[in-house]
């Protein structure tokens, strides 16, 4: 599984971070990314699909 | 535009200010989703009242025919004697492409790394005003605790005396909670607010000159460029107007809507005094089903939106409480789900004006909810005194006397 943010959709809610801080980064501006490569490690799906589910920009991308 | 004339039906002629309607305004929603998802009023000047998740998010998107040039939920006050027309509050008040610089000026005080270190500060506040309710054994959750906090902790930010924050805290009221019905109280409001930061903003002129400039707002401000060029000063002023009265009163009533919810749900209180690790899911609960603002957009040209004909000037209320008790959107959204985990709730608003001070905001809410439960584990409302809450632009309460009850009360 991989998680990625569309950073033209991102408005900086910070939902995702919260949501699954072992998977997103936030920038000095407060932007989200994926850590590393956005693969997910096993175990961390249920909080990769929270980040999406909870996005207000619907910015978070999982692949399955 | 009397508020005492009775409303006969609230798709037609909803009244923001009803005083039924600011103390319980679910089931009025509730009936327009199902009847009437944008309702129309002539009160107050004329307005659209969107109830719909996606028909408040899709406004809030649609920057090209709504505008942010008036965001207040009553036509705003025509220019105020003593302050300079081109005076706005950008970034709120501004449309692409200048809202896109505007916002960029401000995003990094407000990142979640920034206001963390503001974060010791907030906690002491909260523990030491939590601890004095305790210590009398009942105390006002509003007057005395929430709105004590946000005001404290951008005066700080600001960089100014805090001995100020009870001034802000009349002019905040003033500006928007009395000013919306009152022109002369948001004349007076805004002149006090104008004129205190002119004051300011020339002191820390003074001190950068000097080469002694603090690392407050104010002073980051004034020392940022846009395209090489030093920002102007009426568009740092204008900013910092937006910060005092954005930061302060959505905060707090924000924080007394968490108290009060507290004090009347023992079992939403007692997991949480048991299981602290779940407060930060709470919050965002909390913020969904108390979400504190309504903003305001004005349509640029004749569109119709979801059959309604809106003409140019017509002013849309983006009731971002409404959308976020959207059945379509949320399972049982009338409950309060204290470990709710999925909750794409739009409380900070949507699209591009996304709320700046949300990091800001959600790390004060944390904390409060935090040290008063550390404080106050057991409480309830006072039972022969009642709570008064304030509505329009921000709603919450305003007077929320609570009792302090024994730890094993049932
Ligand atoms: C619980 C507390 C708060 C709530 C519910 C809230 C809500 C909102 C909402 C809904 C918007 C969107 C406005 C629009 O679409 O027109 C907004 C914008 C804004 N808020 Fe907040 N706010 C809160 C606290 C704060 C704080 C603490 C600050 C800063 C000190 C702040 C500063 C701002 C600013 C600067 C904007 C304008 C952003 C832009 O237009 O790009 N807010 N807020
Ligand atoms: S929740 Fe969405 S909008 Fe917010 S920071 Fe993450 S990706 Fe960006």
């Amino acid at each position: 599984m991989k998680v990625q943010v569309i950073a033209e959709q991102c408005q900086g809610h910070n939902r995702c971070a919260l949501s699954a801080p072992e998977l997103f980064e936030i920038d000095d501006l407060g932007y989200a990314s994926a850590k590393g490569d956005g693969v997910v490690p096993p175990g961390l799906e249920a909080k990769a699909r929270l980040a999406a589910a909870n996005c207000p920009e619907q910015a978070v991308v999982v692949e399955e | 535009m009397s508020t005492v004339e009775q409303v006969t039906d609230v798709a037609t002629d909803y009244d923001i200010f009803d005083p039924g309607y600011v103390v319980e305004p679910y089931p009025v929603w509730a009936a327009l989703r199902q009847r009437c998802p944008v309702a129309h009023t002539d009160r107050w000047g004329g307005s659209w009242l969107p109830t719909r998740y996606d028909d408040v998010v899709a406004f809030a998107r649609d920057v090209e025919h709504f505008s942010s040039e008036s965001v207040t939920v009553t036509p705003a006050i025509e220019g105020v004697p003593g302050i300079p027309a081109d005076i706005k509050a950008p970034p709120i008040t501004s449309d692409p492409p200048e809202h896109h610089w505007a916002r960029r000026l401000i995003l990094p005080v407000f990142a979640p790394q920034a206001v963390a270190r503001y974060e010791p500060y907030t906690r002491e506040l909260c523990a030491s005003l939590a601890a004095e309710i305790a210590a009398r054994g009942a105390g006002d959750g509003a007057a005395q605790y929430a709105q004590y906090i946000p005001v404290r902790v951008i005066s700080k930010m600001l960089g100014v005396d805090e001995s100020m924050a009870d001034d802000f805290t009349g002019w905040i009221r003033g500006a928007l909670e009395f000013g919306l019905t009152d022109p002369k109280a948001q004349e007076a409001a805004f002149l006090s607010i104008f004129n205190f930061l002119t004051a300011e903003i020339a002191t820390r002129q003074a001190a950068i000159a000097a080469g002694t400039a603090g690392d407050d707002i104010i002073s980051y401000l004034l020392q940022q460029t846009v395209d090489g060029e030093p920002v102007l000063v009426d568009h740092v002023l204008g900013t910092c107007v937006l910060i005092l009265v954005a930061g302060i009163d959505t905060t707090w009533s924000s924080i007394g809507s968490a108290i009060w919810h507290l004090a009347t749900h023992p079992e939403d209180r007692r997991r949480l005094v048991a299981d602290p690790s779940l407060v930060p899911v709470a919050v965002e609960e909390l913020l969904r089903a108390y979400s504190p603002v309504t903003m305001a957009r004005l349509a640029t040209s004749d569109v119709e939106f979801a059959g309604c004909p809106i003409s140019k000037g017509d002013r849309i209320l983006m009731s971002f409480p409404a959308a976020n008790r959207d059945p379509e959107q949320f399972e049982d959204p009338d409950t309060v789900i204290i470990d709710r985990e999925v909750n794409r709730h739009v409380a900070f608003g949507v699209g591009i004006h996304r709320c700046a001070g949300s990091n800001l905001a959600r790390m004060e809410l944390r904390i409060a909810v935090e040290e008063w439960l550390k404080a106050i584990p057991e409480c309830a409302l006072a039972e022969d005194d009642e709570t008064t809450w304030a509505g329009g632009q921000v709603r919450g309460p305003r007077h929320l006397p609570i009792v302090i009850t024994g730890g094993a009360a049932k």
